[in-house]
């Protein structure tokens, strides 16, 4: 179907859906974080990622603690998809009663952290460079053995995706991420 | 279901009322429907439930408890029950199988947006997790089709828990909640306080709409020359049939409803189109793809509605009125949603609407409805489905309340029965649950107990098997209920299809030599059973079994296998592209 074909109102549905107006145009899908306050009860945690399955939504990171309310949780989703799949994954996530607050954050109102243990073997040929790369990427040494050592990095995805990178070619033994976390930021300063 | 759980746990109610009255779990229970208003309970004995069924007997409680023979009947049972008087459906079964047994009930409820609480037994903590005798994680199974659950793990969140599922499943868009019982919690004291008020902080009901919404919908009414009415069933279960009416008839718009929002307009209206969707009318689908706007009021945009979406109402801009926001442009992009209680937004629009020039729109409906109009082979002096309806409606001069099944039956159902009233059809249309009619019709009959409008049931002879059943529960409650078996002998509505789509190959929906004598399963189950396939015996049957009021009539109708619905959109098509006859 091309776009001479569509009517107008048909138009403002697909831009609205953020879907392609010619078959041969990709998708428009943006990676989202949307942060959810939930209730800290039994079965809360399992009905949001359930609902990611049962809908088939996508979700690439999922992270859940504690706030300072020990009632309440606070759990960090990063998805992908389109308007209007985005806007079904807020509207759903809303509509359970488990679900206190739910917000997309957009990705210059927010600042998002994760955290990541890399287990690296080291010799005495690479130690220095690997302790390069870390000192750049103020990552720290969290264990050591005589032929492994752990890093401990945080920072954005991107960072830590970097750093892994730079890690790789010294084989890395185990990789733990934590998946995303991320707060709104407040603008005291306005714009 | 058998008794055989290991309790341990000593039961507290021994040690004899001291300072302030404690009773068990099971008697808050008890007290707390009877506190909650519950009317009418159905439900199944079994181990983990057993003393919740001994307080049932010791403290006599106002509501009356329905023994289902199968648990699906049994929340089937409730979604008639709550369909039919817009109160919420109650249904209490014991752990392991009584639980799974209520998982297709539970389904369609979800998908139906009916209100029902479901009370499962289940093993006592200790021994949760160890794989015990009827042990089920029923939460987790039902997790997906549940409004909320909850277990309860502390006798003293009972009542609560009880106040705060009834609040849920009835307010919003209603829907089911279950509340899962361990059987130490039922036997476990406390004092009994039930809640005057729930709050929940995750939980809000929508009222009102936004202001600014309703003058942009306003606005966008008074610029359509070819305004439509598309109507759900939340305009039902919002109470608003009366403010829809007001409002179509204020402003002359037109008005198609969905399956589940027959009834929320009089269908004897000039500005009904009856049913739209796969098998609605031709005009009201014709009306879809030429208006410029789509009034949606209590409609979510289901698939069996639109056909192939991207095709779907073309030219129209859509208003959405719906009271569930992940509904708003989920299938169909809203340009202007307001999101609240139908009722509430029907009537801040009352008064803000004009009177609409649609003269010319209401003409070129009345062409399509002259050019193909609803109709049936009558010329060859068989016995059709739709005949009967037909029928059913002049006895009952369209005052009754019709539940179906699902299938052709359904479909000639909602097509021939001219519904006028909220509340008058019952079905189940989302989850599509062949066995859904009879135990429904049980249900509503229950609810419908000093009412004067009959309760017909109507069923195909392959769902009407799937939950037969039931009969023996109506006949002990001396339901009279009218049940129209339309037996083709066939699965009728796969069968159309493997006729139209699948080369004649009718796979395995030839029920003939499996299908019982239904009159004598009447009779078996200690109703009465009529039969005829004879179109001109018809008005007699039907006064025969209207004559009969302290039991339930099982009426067989034998009707052609080759009987088809139309008119039809096939699925994945176009709306516009109907099959409106046989080719």
């Amino acid at each position: 179907m091309s776009t001479d074909t569509l009517t107008p109102q048909q138009i403002v549905r697909r831009k609205a859906a953020g879907e392609p107006l010619h078959p041969d145009e990709p998708e428009s899908t943006r990676r989202h974080v949307i942060t959810v306050l939930l209730e800290n009860s039994v079965g809360a945690l399992n009905r949001v990622t359930n609902l990611f399955s049962a809908r088939s939504f996508n979700l690439e990171s999922v992270s859940v603690g504690e706030t300072d309310d020990a009632t309440i949780s606070r759990m960090t989703l990063v998805t992908r998809g389109n308007h209007r799949m985005l806007a079904q994954v807020v509207r759903q996530l809303n509509r359970l009663v488990d679900t206190i607050l739910v917000e997309d954050l957009p990705p210059e109102e927010s600042v998002e952290r994760e955290l990541c243990l890399l287990k690296v073997p080291y010799t005495s040929a690479n130690r220095a460079e690997l302790m390069d790369v870390a000192e750049v990427f103020r990552a720290k040494v969290v264990d050591i053995t005589p032929d492994t050592m752990t890093f401990e990095a945080t920072g954005p995805a991107k960072k830590i995706n970097a750093f892994i990178g730079l890690m790789r070619p010294h084989g890395i033994a185990e990789v733990a991420r934590s998946g995303r976390v991320a707060l709104r930021r407040t603008l005291a300063y306005g714009d | 279901m058998s008794t055989a759980t290991g309790m341990k746990a000593v039961p507290a109610f021994q040690k004899n009322g001291k300072a302030k009255k404690k009773m068990s779990g099971a008697e808050i229970f008890v007290r707390a429907l009877d506190a909650e208003g519950v009317e009418v309970v159905f439900g199944h004995p079994g181990g983990a439930v057993i003393k919740i069924y001994d307080e049932i007997a010791r403290v006599q409680p106002k509501f009356t408890h329905v023994l289902v023979r199968h648990e699906q009947g049994g929340t089937h049972a409730a979604e008639g029950y709550a369909k039919a008087t817009g109160g919420v459906g109650t249904v209490l079964v014991t752990s392991g199988p009584g639980a799974t047994n209520c998982v297709t009930g539970i389904a369609d409820a979800f998908m139906d947006s009916v209100p029902i609480v479901v009370f499962t037994g289940q093993v006592p903590t200790a021994l949760i997790g160890n794989d015990a005798f009827q042990e089920t994680d029923i939460i987790g199974v039902t997790r997906s089709i549940t409004k909320h659950s909850f277990q309860v793990r502390r006798v003293e969140d009972l009542a609560p828990t009880i106040k705060a599922a009834y609040h849920i499943a009835r307010t919003g868009r209603p829907g089911p909640v279950l509340v899962d019982l361990p059987k130490d919690i039922l036997f476990a004291e406390a004092e009994f306080n039930y809640p005057k008020e729930v709050s929940l902080r995750g939980y809000t009901v929508p009222t009102t709409g936004d202001p600014a919404k309703v003058e942009r919908a306003v606005r966008m009414i008074n610029e359509a020359k070819k305004p439509l009415l598309y109507v759900g069933g939340g305009v039902i279960n919002a109470d608003a049939a009366e403010q829809l009416t007001a409002f179509a008839r204020k402003t002359h718009i037109p008005v198609t409803t969905t399956l589940h929002g027959l009834g929320a307009f009089p269908e004897d209206d000039p500005l009904s189109l009856g049913m739209l969707g796969m098998h609605g009318t031709w005009y009201a689908n014709q009306a879809v793809q030429h208006c410029d706007l789509i009034l949606a009021a209590g409609a979510r945009f289901d698939d069996r509605v639109t056909g192939k979406l991207n095709a779907w109402a073309p030219h129209a801009q859509v208003v959405h009125i719906e009271i569930d926001h992940s509904c708003v442009s989920k299938n169909v992009y809203a340009d202007c949603a307001i999101v609240g209680d139908v009722r509430c937004v029907l009537e801040q629009l009352l008064p803000l609407v004009e009177e609409q020039e649609t003269a010319d729109w209401l003409a070129q409906i009345d062409r399509w409805k002259a050019e193909c109009p609803l109709r049936f082979e009558t010329a060859d002096g068989l016995l059709r489905p739709q005949f009967v309806i037909q029928r059913l409606g002049a006895k009952t001069n369209g005052e009754a309340v019709v539940l179906t099944d699902v299938g052709q039956h359904q479909m000639w159902a909602a097509q021939y029965f001219r519904f006028t009233r909220p509340r008058s059809h019952i079905t189940s249309g989302g989850l599509g649950t062949m066995g859904f009619c009879l135990p429904a019709a049980v249900g509503a009959a229950m609810g419908m107990r000093g009412s004067d409008l009959p309760v017909i049931s109507i069923s195909g002879d392959g769902g009407f098997v799937m939950n037969a059943q039931e009969l023996g529960v109506a006949a002990k409650h001396r339901l009279p209920i009218k049940v129209a078996v339309m037996n083709n002998n066939f699965l009728g509505m796969v069968r159309q299809w493997q006729e139209l789509f699948h080369e004649n190959r009718f796979s395995h929906t030839d029920l003939t030599d499996t299908n019982p004598d239904f009159v004598k399963l009447a009779e078996a189950f200690h109703c009465v059973g009529l039969r005829t396939n004879d179109p001109n015996e018809v008005d007699a049957l039907l006064e025969e079994a209207w004559r009969v009021t302290d039991r339930p009539v099982l009426m067989e109708f034998q009707v052609p296998q080759e009987e088809m619905v139309f008119p039809m959109v096939p699925a994945g098509a176009a709306t516009g592209d109907m099959i409106t006859q046989r080719y």
